[in-house]
Parts: C-alpha cells; structure tokens; sequence
C-alpha cells in the first residue's frame, strides 16, 4: 500500500516545504516593494531572519507559563501535518489518508487555537486583543472554506484531498462554474486566515490594526522563529492548495518519478506567479476596519454556498 | 458469565448503588466515611456498569420480569445494544464523576452529606433503569425517580435564593416533558392499553398517530435534553448544582433523553416520514446555533458550559434529523453513517463535558468564584487542572485529534452525501445546514478559547487567586480518567465504531463495521479509503514528532538559552491585570456581529463621567418571548380567580345557589 518512492516522494515534499516557505514569504514581500515602488529587501531575507532569531536568547514574560513555551513548537507541528497533506508535487502521499480536507481544517483549527491561547497567556491587552480577533477571523472563515471543500468533495465524489485533485486534474475541459465561485471564496479565506491585506496587515504593529501580530508580541528568539516559519509553512500550504485544487496541471499522479521531477519547476513557477498576484492584491486594496471584516469573510460564504447551490441544481450530472 | 445475564449484573449494579446511598444514612455526617468510601466504591461499580455494557454490544438482546410493580402490570426490563450502548457512557463517564466526588464533597451549609449519598446515587440507579426499562410505567417511574433525585441535588445549597428558583424552574421543565413522554406513551399504545414496549413495537399506526407519537417524543425528550425553546432550564440548573451534579447531569443525564428520542423513532415506531428528520434538523440547528452563541457571552464559568451543553445536543439532533431522513428513504448505510455520529457524539460529549465540569469544580473550590472576570492565571497556581482542562477544550472546540472531532467529522460525511436524497430541493437545502454545523464548531472554539483563555491564562484578576491551590488527589484521579477516555475516544475511533455497529445494526440495519474491518485499526474510513479517511493516531503521531524533533534539532544546532523579563507590550509595561480582556470583552466581536440575536441591557459612560461605568446584561430572546408571557397570562388569570373571592360567605353560596341554578337547566331531561 506504501509504495517506497511515495515515501520518498513524501519526505521530498516536506523537505521542500520547509525551505521553499519562507523563499515565497521573501518573494511575496519582495513583489510587494516593486509594486509600492520601495526597494526590495533581499529574497533571502526571511532565512537571515529565522537564523538571527534561532541564535537569539529567549526572553520570556515573568508571567508567562508552560503553554506559552510549548505552542510554538505544536504550531509549527501542526503546519507541517499540514503541508504532508497537501498534494504539492504528486498525489502519490503516504500521510494524506491521515487527514482529509475536513480534517485539514481541523489542523489549522488547532494551530488557531493554540496560537490564540499563547496570546492570551502573558496577560497583556495586546495579546488577548489579538487572540480574541484572531478566533473572530477564524469563526468567520472556517465555515466559507469547509463549503469551498464540500463543493470540491461533490465534484470528486470524495474528501480526500489527492483523489480531489485527481479528478480536477483529468477532467476533461468542461468548465465548472461551482469551481469559480469556489475559487473567489477559497482567495478571500486564504488572505484572511493568513493575515494578509485587507484583513490583517503583516507588517503593521500599530495597535488598532493588528491581528496575528498581536498574539506574537511577547514571542522571541527560537520561539519566535517557529512561530514566523510556521506562519510561512502556513501561506505555502494555502498557496500550494489553491494551486492544487484549482490549476492542478502538472502535479504528478501516482509515482512517476520523472513527473515528480518535473512537477518541481512547475510549483516553483507557480508559486511566484501566485506570490507575485497576492502582493499585487496587497498593493491594490486597503486594511479594512475589524469589523468590516465579517461583510468580507460573508461574502466568501456566499460565494462558496452559492458555488455549492450551482454544483447541486446546474451540474449535477455532468 | 458464571451464568449470570449482564442484565441481571446490571440490575445488581443498580441495587448496589442504592444500597451504597442508604448506607450513607448510617452516618450522615460523616463526610470521611462516605466521601472516601462510598464514593469510590459507587465508581467501581460505574466502571462494571460500562464494562457490562461493553460486554452486551453484539450479544442478543436480554429481557426480564421483576416482581414489583403493578399488580397486573410488573416491570419489564430488556438490555440490547442500544441501553448497551448509553449504559457504557453511564458507566464510564459516572465513574470518573464519582471518584472526583470522593475528594469534592466537603462539609458546607447545605445538604447532609449522607442524605447527598443517597440523592447521588439513587440518581445513578434510576439512570440506568430508565435504560433498562421495557415498560412505559417502569419508563416513567425510572424517569421520574431520575428529575426528582436531580433536583434535590441541584438544590444542594438550597439556603441561597437562586437556586431554589432554578431548581423549581428545573422541576417545572421536567415535568412538562414528562407530560410529553406519558403522551407519546398512551399514543403508541394506539388505545389497546398495552403499555409494554413488546406491545408498541408490534402496533401498526397509522402516519398520522406516528407523526404525533414523534413530536410529543421530540417535545418531551427535548425538554429534558435541552432542545429550543425548552433549555431554560439548563442554564439555571448547571450554576445552581455542585460541580459533579453538573457534570452528571450534563454528561449523562442529557444522553438518557436522547437515548429516548432513539427509542422511540427508530425502535417503537416503525413508520419513518422524511420531515420528521426535517424537523429535528431544525430544530437542533437552531438550538446548536443558539446555545454556542449564548455560551460565547457569558460571564459565568458554569453557564457558558450549560449553553455549551445546549449547543451540543443541538448537534446531536441534527445527527438524528440527519438519520431519520436517510432512513426515511430507506438509505440505511447512510442512516448508519449519520447515527454512529449521533452516538459517538453522545460519548464523546459525556467525557469531556463532564471533564470541563468537574474542572470549573476545582476552581470553584480553590477560589470561590464562579464568575470568569475575577479568575486568570490559575495555570502557574494549578497546573495539573489547566492541562487537563485544556484536553477537555480542544475535544469541545472539536479540534483533532480528541473526541469532538471524530463526531463531527462523520456528521459532516454524513451532510456531503445528502444530495443523493431523492426528494426535490431537499438534498439542496440539507447540505447547506452542513455550512450551519461547520459555523458552530467554529463559535465552539471560540467560546472553548475564552472559557480556557481567562481562567486559566493570563495574570491574576484578582490578589485573592495566589492561595488557589491544585486539586486533591481524588479529583486529579477523576480528571485523569475522563481526559482519559477523551483522548482514547479521539485517537482511537475505529475500534469504538466497531463495538457502537451492533446498535446501528439493531435500530437500522445496516452499520459501518463491514467496510471498517477492511482498513486498519488506526483508520476511519466510513465508506471507502478513496472516498475520506481519517486517522487521527497519525495526526497526533506527526505533530509529537514533530515538536521532539524540532525540539531537539533547536536545542543541537543553535542552543536552549532562556532569560526572565517584563513583558514588551509595545512599551506599556505599566498594565495591571485590569488591562487584560474581560469576559464582557472578550466576547463584544459576538455580541456586535449577531446583535439581533441576544437581549441586552447595556449602560455606556459618557465622556465627562466622573466615575465611568460599563456594564452589559444579556438575556435570553426566549425568556421574554414564550415564559414571560406565559407566566403573565396566568398571573392575570389567577387576578380574576382572586375577584371572585370576596371572602364574604354570603356571595360564596350566591355562586352555589347561582351553579345549582344553571346545571339544573342544563341538565334537564
């Protein structure tokens, strides 16, 4: 059932997503400065980063408590779990069985809640600020994003995410419209839960607009260090799902090692493609007020249930 | 088993536990002798209780005739998987209530502690023979041996006002269920006056008297379970009652008005029409909806986990909505799929709510505050109820990989193959409540992240929390065991389906063991690998490695250096704990995004207030709409009863002459 060169193939993606993530984190801020016509910080920025921040001390709040040390590192696990799962270069994954699409959720849920607690657990106003708008924006998207998956999983006849892309991958060229509107909701959630422009702003620490900064305040050295990388482990994987779910060409089925090589390239492409269209986006619109964002983060969900409502009345048999 | 039936083991559990509540009259003071005596003893025979009911899943059903009773109607008493199924859960989850009991009850104002030993566990008898009854009069004597025992242990501390209220108000939403259930009883019997379950089962109703028989179930069931607008009570009733009443009742009784609604709609009826499943999908979506926004608002520790509650088992009834709909269409695998969910949720539930109850206990004791803006940072005081607690909050946010998870996870299986209901817009508008459900479990996390968040996080609101002290080691043994069996059932869910398949099996037919026995022990796989998997072991596997050997790679390439200091804060490091979210604000992001949804009383300051006050008070929408005016209706009633006595003896026998006049000139022949 575990064939050698899946787990090859697996260990591969994960290795890959450990050291591509923070190169799109660096690629997405660097399209960004172009783009506000600023000079670019180096590609290579956010690697100096964790490795600045890894030699670092660690200076923790008098208050802080044994919850607060451990949740880095349960994030960062929990962003890995997810990458493993997501079909980045072929669908050929010994974990994905492990976690379907619902459970993905569940994954990142988790990641949410514990980042959220570490927020609260120094007992600063910034910190439970931020933890209470970070579960806010999770509410709001969690429900949009299952419906993007329920309308995936109709179209699939399955929850899983590899046979999901699979199908979508050997359709033939029949144009789904549930797929676009699914599409649409899947980009607002994936801004939204990764604390991107216009919901959240990462470079921002003004108080009244910040989110994930917020709960990361009293973070450093080592602890913060995972905390951004699992951050960047966590826009890769989005990133890497959209591109999986919605332009599936080229990711390799099964274990075909030559596919899985040249599947490589292709993700690098685009992911930079895509990196270079969410700066794009976060060059083009405004931080919205926290309470603006439930219209936005509603309007994913229509999108997603009105892609679900079309899937079932107009394409039922297709 | 040394020729004994497991019902007769557990008709033997149930006469101990009452021989252990009488035993607790010999000394009714003494709190050593029955705390840490009785009460442990009552938790070895709660586990034999769950190991009978494990034992007797798959084993043919058992019946008997007591002696007692009726003189022409005696109890009956049947044990099959489905009482199998709720007596394992009674089990377990009260064993664990009971040994936190040992080190919980103390001497205090209220009841005896001997007359609270026999209050306790005739409350756990009467639980399982409402599980083991096969009678309507057994039923409702069962039934109602269990509303009464509960009240007087909610009413505990009956010196104190409010909770003699809510006590009351408890006994009144009972009984007015009760009313429902004897209703549904006389119903099924279709008038031949047969009140033995036997006798239902073999009575061809017709749709009409079904469907009637189902609402006055839904109605009388809901009432006790907590379904909308019959969860007045719960709220009330869970602050008022001590800790380990809360649980139970929480945990376990809640279940026993499920295990009703089981019985009836898919045992003693046999008739099954789609909207009856529409209904109960309504209304469990409305009740889960409202209950996680109302727990999301809440300032009291306790009440937030009663409107939890609520939520819960408005999940649960969607689940049997679900159910009945595909058995309504006589989809059987589906319908499997669906009640799995159903009862995997009910244990699921009854771990970790009981859990998340017995904690708020703990910190009841350390700090005698129940309110949540007076609590925080009781993780550095107890350590050992925080992480346990914090097992129980990611099993109720239903996160993976713990118990919540699991349930859900199949509900909403369960939701994705509703298009293939052949019924017009209904397979259209059923996969959308999927979108309901997934909106819930998200509220949940949120109100599992404030409950969590500001009692046990952050610094002291209070000087007074520096004496907190952990929990005694009778309750740490309670805690441990359901964090336990939370954890068991959330990483283990394959083996536990197999055992809940011959329940699906009895009541639909058809069950999920055939396609789980294919795959390994580790996965879930309801229907096929292709189709959706999940293998929480796995999940829970990776991200342990993961964190060891992030861990350590750390620790071996750079270094483990860490200093102490004052948080950063952006600067303002001159923030006492005042400055930290309260309850109220932790939760204003709800109360402004659903506003119409709740009844608030607020008072701003305005801005040249000398000494400016907040405050905000959020009732419930029901409250005004349905009980007040129910309650007016008969004030003003009664005030026109009250005209007609003047109290002069003169008018009394002008109504007599005036009554005699009348039935005389009726009842002419």
């Amino acid at each position: 059932m575990i064939s050698v060169s899946g787990l090859i193939g697996q260990v591969f993606a994960i290795a890959l997503a450990l050291l591509l993530a923070p190169l799109l984190a660096g690629w997405v801020g660097q399209c960004r400065a172009w783009l506000q016509s600023r000079s670019a910080p180096p590609l290579l920025l956010p690697y100096y980063m964790l490795h600045k921040l890894f030699n670092k001390d660690v200076v923790l709040a008098h208050g802080a408590s044994s919850l607060f040390r451990a949740a880095p590192f349960i994030i960062f696990g929990c962003m890995v779990l997810a990458c493993a799962i997501v079909p980045t270069l072929s669908t050929d994954l010994p974990f994905a069985p492990a976690a379907d699409a619902l459970a993905l959720v569940g994954v990142f849920g988790l990641a949410r809640i514990f980042i959220a607690l570490a927020g609260m657990d120094v007992g600063t106003s910034f910190g439970t600020l931020g933890g209470r708008r970070e579960m806010l924006v999770g509410f709001l998207a969690e429900p949009a994003l299952l419906m993007v998956f329920f309308t995936l999983a109709m179209i699939a006849q399955s929850t899983s995410l590899p046979t999901i892309v699979e199908t979508l991958a050997h359709r033939e060229l029949v144009i789904y419209p549930s797929l676009a509107f699914a599409g649409v909701a899947f980009t607002f959630v994936s801004l939204a839960e990764n604390a991107r422009v216009p919901v959240d702003n990462p470079a921002t620490h003004l108080e009244l607009t910040m989110i994930h900064e917020a709960m990361i305040l009293e973070y450093s050295g080592r602890h913060l260090a995972l905390i951004e990388w699992a951050a960047s482990l966590k826009l890769y994987a989005y990133s890497c799902l959209g591109l999986a779910l919605f332009f599936p060409w080229g990711i390799a089925p099964g274990d075909d090692f030559l596919a899985l090589v040249a599947a490589i390239p292709l993700l690098v492409l685009k992911l930079a493609i895509g990196g270079f269209l969410l700066a794009g986006i976060e060059t083009v619109n405004a931080k919205m007020r926290i309470f603006r964002a439930p219209e936005f983060l509603g309007t994913a969900f229509m999108l997603a249930v009105l892609g679900l409502l079309v899937r079932l009345l107009l394409e039922a048999r297709v | 088993m040394f020729g004994f039936l497991s019902l007769d083991l557990l008709l033997i559990a149930a006469v101990a536990w009452l021989v252990i509540g009488v035993a607790g009259l010999l000394a009714p003071g003494n709190t050593r002798f029955i705390a840490q005596l009785l009460f442990p003893v009552g938790a070895a025979i709660g586990i034999g209780v769950g190991l009978i009911g494990i034992a007797a899943l798959g084993a043919p059903a058992e019946t008997a005739v007591l002696a007692i009773g009726l003189p022409d109607l005696p109890f009956h008493l049947r044990l099959d998987n489905l009482s199998a199924v709720f007596a394992l859960l009674l089990g377990f989850a009260s064993a664990g209530i009971s040994v936190y009991s040992a080190g919980y009850f103390r001497e205090g104002k209220g009841t005896a502690p001997g007359l609270l030993c026999v209050e306790y566990h005739l409350f756990l008898a009467s639980m399982l023979m409402v599980l083991l009854a096969d009678d309507a009069y057994a039923f409702m004597v069962a039934w109602e041996c269990m509303a009464l025992s509960s009240f007087f242990l909610v009413t505990t501390d009956h010196r104190h006002d409010e909770i003699r209220r809510a006590g009351f108000l408890y006994l009144l939403i009972a009984h007015i269920g009760a009313i429902g259930i004897l209703l549904c009883f006389g119903v099924m019997t279709g008038g031949a006056g047969d009140y033995r379950f036997a006798a239902m089962r073999a009575m061809e109703l017709t749709p009409a008297w079904s469907s009637a028989a189902f609402l006055l179930a839904l109605a009388g069931f809901g009432a006790k379970a907590g379904l909308v607008p019959l969860h007045v009570w719960l709220p009330e009733a869970h602050p008022a009652a001590p800790s380990p009443v809360s649980a139970l009742m929480s945990g376990v009784m809640l279940k026993t008005a499920i295990y009703g609604l089981l019985r009836v709609s898919f045992d003693l009826v046999h008739t099954t029409i789609w909207w009856w499943g529409v209904v109960a999908l309504a209304v469990g979506l409305a009740t889960a909806l409202f209950g996680v926004l109302y727990s999301t608002v809440q300032s009291d520790m306790k009440r937030l986990l009663a409107y939890s509650s609520i939520e819960n088992i408005g999940l649960i009834a969607v689940g049997i909505g679900l159910t009945l709909v595909f058995h309504a269409y006589r989809m059987e695998a589906l319908a499997a799929l669906a009640l799995t969910a159903v009862l995997y949720h009910c244990l699921a539930h009854a771990g970790f709510k009981s859990l998340l109850f017995l904690c708020t206990g703990s910190v009841l004791h350390a700090t005698k505050e129940r309110s949540l803006g007076k609590l925080g940072g009781l993780i550095h005081r107890m350590p050992w109820v925080a992480w346990l607690a914090l097992a129980g909050i990611i099993a109720g946010a239903g996160l993976p990989p713990l118990s919540g998870f699991v349930s859900e996870w199949l509900l909403l299986q369960g939701f994705l193959f509703s298009p293939s209901l052949p019924h017009p817009w209904l397979n259209m508008i059923v996969p959308v409540a999927a979108a309901l459900v997934v909106l819930v479990a998200a509220l949940a996390g949120f109100a599992m992240v404030k409950f969590y968040g500001i009692i046990f996080l952050g610094q002291m609101r209070e000087p007074a929390l520096k004496d907190a002290h952990d929990a005694g080691p009778w309750e740490k043994a309670g805690l441990v065991w359901l964090t336990l069996v939370t954890v068991l059932l959330g990483v283990l869910p394959s083996p536990v389906i197999l055992r809940l398949d011959a329940a699906t099996r009895q009541l639909l037919g058809a069950g999920l063991a055939d396609t789980l026995r294919e795959q390994g022990w580790w996965m879930l796989a309801p229907i096929s690998a292709e189709r959706a998997s999940y293998e929480p072991l796995l999940v829970l596997a990776t991200i342990a490695v993961v964190l060891m050997v992030t861990r350590w790679l750390v620790r071996a390439l750079y270094h483990g250096r860490v200093r102490r200091g004052s948080p950063w804060d952006c600067g303002y490091h001159f923030e006492g704990p005042r400055a930290q979210d309260t309850a109220e604000g932790f939760s204003q992001p709800i109360r402004r995004i659903f506003e119409p949804m709740f009844r608030m009383e607020r008072h701003f300051p305005a801005a040249r207030d000398k000494q400016p006050y907040y405050s905000v008070k959020v009732e419930d929408h029901f409250w005004h709409w349905c009980y007040l005016p129910i309650a007016r209706l008969a004030n003003s009633i009664s005030a026109m009863i009250v005209a007609l006595q003047g109290g002069r003896i003169a008018v009394y026998l002008m109504y007599s002459f005036i009554t005699l006049l009348l039935l005389l000139l009726v009842a002419r022949p």
